[in-house]
């Protein structure tokens, strides 16, 4: 009998630790975000300072007006002879013109072009060794040929001093020989993973600029006697508007800030994850409670029979609830605190980024949150269970400890009354154009809705899906237990629906913008050829050099070819993207642009051609005249010629050829071509990429790869959807392995009586595992079909943008079933090698 | 009085033995709280009889069933089952033993709750990959008295209805030997005595062997034979019984033992 208690008490322990396990990892996300992004945040904190240490005062080009942010800066320069005229202002010791641009591209020696996951490939001009920069090894630049790499760099690129590399600029691919290795202060390899190449000065503008006797910034550095801030402001009075004049602090100031908000976003995504492991986590511990109490009903009403009153009964429960929720909240802290930590190092290790790590802390939203959060998650979770304990009858402590099947009506009713409520809000929702979130609110309450039916849909489902496994006297048995407690097999099977819900709802939005994509370009994109950077659509798209389009309009095959030059302009004081066109009637078939107003056909010198939308947004009528502003020469004044629809991915304005020379890149950064069919396809593709050997960025693609790279902007987010994935498995794992546990050890007795009428060992643990395999497919039945619902209803949201196919992902769908099925695999191996050690006699002994 | 009731069994025909026990032994713990359960019993049941094992609570009755039918395993001795030694079987050989040759019949949770009374009646024979013999399947629910209540689950019938489609499981099968274990200690007076006319009944007409253990000798009176059991020991037996002989002996016994 004592044996058998203490077994009983391990095993509930063991049960208490499978249900605080999903806030041990749900707290782990939350404190493990925390301390990952303020050990990120402070180490970019000491980058920063480091980087600005040697700068006093720093004149940029202003941006423009509607902008704060750097982001959408034009890329333009400083003049130089702005240097020579703030050298000579009083209270100026010395004036300096850096260059230090994104964009340096330095081909590897494996031919490849290096790579960062984020940071920089800075352009900049050799200035000589300073606070900040030193020479590691060799010697600085001593004419146009020569560079220095930083020690990041010359790693990454595998290449060593006196080797020749081949950069790309804004000039086409050019061969440098490396003559010396750069470093700063510290010894640091790189700033925070920063790749750079130092040009000579003689080159560096025309490289990294497009054009000579530029700076993209002059570092001021104030007199002996002057402080920066004075300085600032005498420079910043004498320039005027044109430029914005800052101090090292500020520069520092905004830099942290843009990291940190990048770091905030970061924190948003981790504190997501954190949030789907707590929400099952208060199912697991739900199910847990409402099986203890019911487990514990004799002993309950006897405490009541006692005299116990319904608040301590509440209070018994509530505690172990709080001691759990602490419990998992210590652990999973620890824990988070262990991964936060990790993750900074791997992030700064292999990460790609050579952030050097400032030292670990642990900033105190973190207990905080996890304390919090434990505690309530768990509270949360025991409540409902608790008042049911205190509604034991005392009589219940004489009666045989049968639970009598509670019904289902109330939870029914009121899941069919929320589900109907979400529903119709979803429709009024989609009535009223721009109330997403309306529609967003009705779907969350048609979810919650189901979630409350689900005990209702758990024993006709359940033994529908039980058909599919229950061969055999033990899938026979296996399927009618799956059916034995519909709350608890409805609870066991949440915990799986919620996670698969999300990531099928998160598939199908992505799938469904990929069915569009594709329609969109079968029905428009009439180019056979697509010539382009990887990134099609970003502002500083790799570009290469205008001589390829005409070799390529020779190549035997080639039917029409027509080059985009992509950039950015002011137009009336906004930025805005814009396209100059070699050939404009040739593109304007193979991307389909139709014109509503005016003529395409040419734009001579000074008129530009808009779309619809933007046309419409700013009240431009064909002969409207806007002024342009373009990364050099002065402002024009350029005359609406027409204004189109469609033009597949082509850019809102069409400037006439006359800007090209104005341009912050002069270098066409695509070429589309249709084919004569004369020549195998193949082949032409083959001759256009031998023509761009010099331009590894840039990739020939047919119109598959085209919607391809159309669509890859979400590989991130399928990426999140696949972690997401494990996270909900995971979790979803425990809750089956938890409940089975609890229903093996109910069983003891049946399984013994089973054991002794004949049933071996390995029909015992089929017949656990059939009933795990039902629980978990009918969560990820659930889950797949809730999440689709979810996934169409944001779609629709998303007409405006050019969603409008709704796909279903079928292939993923199949593959999360399979996945809730060998989930319940998994989660039966304990429970049921535990069924098949029951022992024959437990089952007849009544002592 | 040990030896006579072994010379008693030894003397019946070998041909017809059921089981047969022989010097088993079963020692519970070790050191101070070692418990002899099973002296040196030797026993032999004859097939198509009905035994009762009868004795004071704590004599070893539940042990020495749970021995014969290789649910526990014994200290020392052997035990054959048909042709089948028990003793030295592992797990898979005990399984199917007990699902191939062993009927059971328990005092209480004789059934399995999400199966109906037919489920239950079949399981052995599901669970063996089986199928009943359709006439034989019926005469026993007849002699069971259940064919109104096949579709019923277990909490939808008496206490007495449950131990008769325990019954049924038990004779479906037609196992060598079926054990039951106090089969009426949980049923009313009239309810218990139907289960063991049904017993009877299934000795006499259906030539089943049975061996059923109890502590009530209006119960035991109903078995063609009475094994008396004391402080592990086999110390008497009776045959064709009538309930004041068997209280009688038991009186005796306590005396002894008091
Ligand atoms: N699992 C066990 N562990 C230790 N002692 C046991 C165990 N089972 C039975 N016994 C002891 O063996 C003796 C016989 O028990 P049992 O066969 O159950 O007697 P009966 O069924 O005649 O009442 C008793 O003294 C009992 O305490
Ligand atoms: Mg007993």
């Amino acid at each position: 009998m004592l044996r058998a208690t203490l077994k009983n008490l391990l095993f509930r322990k063991l049960r208490l630790l499978l249900s605080g396990l999903a806030v041990v990892l749900g707290v782990t996300f939350v404190s493990g975000s925390f301390v990952l992004t303020d050990t990120l945040g402070r180490s970019f904190d000491d980058l920063y300072a480091l980087q600005y240490r040697t700068v006093d005062v720093q004149i940029r080009p202003a941006p423009p007006k509607s902008t704060t942010e750097d982001d959408d800066e034009i890329r333009t320069g400083v003049p130089a002879d702005l240097v020579t005229r703030v050298r000579s202002m009083s209270g100026v010791a010395a004036a300096t013109g850096v260059i230090s641009v994104d964009g340096a591209r330095v081909i590897g020696s494996n031919g490849k072009v290096v790579t960062t996951n984020g940071p920089s490939r800075l352009g900049s001009n050799w200035i000589g060794e300073n606070d900040l920069v030193r020479l590691r090894a060799g010697r600085a630049p001593a004419d146009g040929d020569e560079v220095v790499l930083n020690a990041a760099l010359l790693d990454a690129a595998g290449v060593e001093v006196g080797d020749r590399v081949g950069i790309l600029t804004m000039q086409p691919k050019r061969t440098f020989t490396v003559v010396g290795v750069m470093e700063y202060a510290g010894g640091r390899d790189s700033l925070g993973g920063n790749l750079e190449v130092s040009f000579h000065e003689s080159v560096a503008a025309r490289l990294m600029l497009g054009r000579d006797e530029v700076y993209s910034a002059v570092d001021v550095e104030p007199a002996a006697g002057f402080a920066p801030g004075a300085v600032r402001d005498d420079v910043r009075a004498a320039l005027g508007s044109e430029f914005r004049v800052q101090t090292g602090a500020e520069l520092q100031a905004t830099a942290r800030k843009d990291a940190q908000s990048d770091l905030q976003l970061f924190n948003g995504i981790l504190l997501a994850f954190a949030a789907v492991s707590l929400l099952v986590g208060i199912f697991l511990i739900l199910n847990t409670f409402s099986i203890l109490v019911a487990q514990r009903t004799r002993e309950l009403a006897l405490l009541r029979a006692l005299g116990g009153s319904r608040g301590q009964v509440i209070g018994s429960v509530v505690l172990e609830a709080i001691v759990i929720g602490v419990t998992a909240a210590a652990v999973g802290l620890g824990l988070g605190v262990g991964a936060g930590t990790l993750l900074a190092w791997l992030f700064s290790t292999r990460g790609g980024t050579g952030l050097e790590l400032a030292g670990v802390g642990v900033p105190s939203a973190a207990p905080i949150a996890a304390f919090g959060v434990g505690v309530l998650v768990s509270m949360v979770a025991a409540v409902s269970p608790a008042l049911r304990a205190s509604r034991i009858p005392v009589i219940a402590a004489l009666q045989e400890a049968a639970t009598p099947d509670r019904s289902l009506a109330k939870i029914t009713v009121a899941g069919t009354a929320v589900a109907a409520l979400g529903a119709t809000i979803l429709a009024v929702g989609y009535s009223r154009d721009g109330q997403p979130w309306f529609a967003g609110a009705g779907a969350v309450a048609a979810f919650i809705g189901l979630l409350l039916l689900t005990p209702a849909l758990a024993r006709p489902a359940v033994s529908r899906i039980g058909r599919v496994f229950s061969f055999g006297a033990a899938g026979q048995l296996g399927r009618l237990n799956s059916a034995r407690d519909p709350r608890r097999t409805a609870i066991t099977a949440t915990t799986l629906m919620v996670g698969i819900a999300l990531i099928t709802g998160m598939n199908t939005v992505l799938a469904s913008i990929n069915a569009s994509v594709r329609d969109r370009v079968t029905d428009t994109m009439m180019a056979d050829l697509i010539v382009a950077g990887d990134t099609s659509l970003a502002d500083d798209p790799p570009t290469f050099d205008p001589a390829v389009l005409e070799r390529i309009r020779s190549l035997p095959g080639v039917a029409a070819v027509a080059g985009t030059y992509q950039s950015q302009a002011q137009i009336e004081g906004n930025p805005a993207s814009i396209a100059v066109v070699t050939d404009i009637p040739a593109l304007a078939h193979m991307r389909s642009i139709k014109t509503t107003e005016g003529t395409l056909a040419d734009l001579g010198t000074d008129r530009v051609a808009v779309d619809e939308r933007t046309a419409r947004e700013r009240s431009l009528h064909a002969g409207s005249i806007v002024t342009v502003k373009l990364a050099y020469g002065d402002a024009r004044h350029l005359t609406v010629a027409a204004v189109y629809t469609g033009g597949e991915g082509v850019a809102p304005w069409l400037m006439p050829k006359s800007v090209v020379k104005d341009l912050a890149v002069p270098q066409l950064s695509g070429v589309d071509l249709t084919v004569t069919g004369v020549v195998p396809f193949e082949d032409v593709r083959r001759d256009v990429e031998t023509l761009l050997r010099d331009s590894p960025e840039i990739t020939v693609t047919d119109r598959d790869g085209y919607i391809k790279r159309q669509t890859s902007q979400y590989d991130l987010v399928v990426t999140m959807s696949q972690i997401l994935l494990a996270l909900a498995v995971l979790i979803a794992v425990l809750g089956v392995i938890n409940t089975l546990a609890l229903s093996v050890l109910e069983r003891t007795r049946e399984l013994g009586l089973l054991r002794v009428i004949g049933l071996s060992r390995g029909q015992t643990m089929r017949m656990v595992t059939v009933e795990a395999v039902i629980i978990s497919v009918f969560g990820a039945m659930l889950g797949t079909v809730s999440g689709t619902g979810l996934g169409a209803a944001a779609v629709r949201t998303l007409e405006a943008s050019g969603i409008t196919t709704v796909a279903v992902p079928w292939s993923r769908i199949t593959l999360y079933l399979s996945l809730g099925a060998a989930a319940g695999v998994i989660a039966a191996v304990l429970p049921a090698a535990r069924a098949a050690r029951t022992n024959a006699l437990d089952a007849i002994s009544y002592e | 009085m040990e030896s006579g009731a072994v010379d008693t069994t030894a003397s019946r025909s070998r041909a017809s033995v059921a089981i047969r026990a022989e010097n088993v032994w079963k020692v519970y713990g070790s050191g101070e709280a070692e418990v002899t359960a099973l002296r040196g019993v030797d026993l032999e049941l004859a097939r198509g009889e009905f035994t009762a094992i009868m004795g004071p609570s704590g004599s070893g009755k539940s042990t020495l069933m749970h021995c014969l039918a290789g649910l526990d395993v014994v200290t020392r001795g052997e035990i054959v089952l048909g042709r089948t030694t028990v003793t030295g079987l592992r797990d898979k050989g005990l399984t199917r033993l007990r699902r191939d040759h062993i009927g059971f019949i328990f005092q209480q949770f004789n059934l399995v709750p999400t199966l109906t009374a037919e489920e239950n009646i079949r399981l052995p024979m599901t669970i063996a990959g089986r199928k009943p013999e359709p006439a034989w399947m019926a005469e026993v629910i007849a002699t069971v008295g259940l064919r109104e209540r096949l579709r019923h689950r277990p909490h939808q019938l008496s206490g007495g209805q449950q131990q008769r489609v325990a019954c049924a499981r038990a004779l479906v099968p037609r196992p060598e030997v079926i054990f039951a274990d106090e089969p009426t200690g949980n049923l009313d007076s009239r309810a218990g005595a139907e289960v063991l006319r049904l017993l009877r009944k299934s000795a006499r007409e259906l030539g089943q062997t049975i061996v059923m253990v109890t502590h009530d000798p209006v119960a035991a009176a109903y078995a063609d034979r009475v094994v008396f059991l004391a402080d592990g020991s086999i110390v008497t037996e009776l045959r064709e019984p009538s309930a004041e002989a068997v209280l009688d002996t038991m009186k005796l016994l306590d005396a002894v033992e008091g």
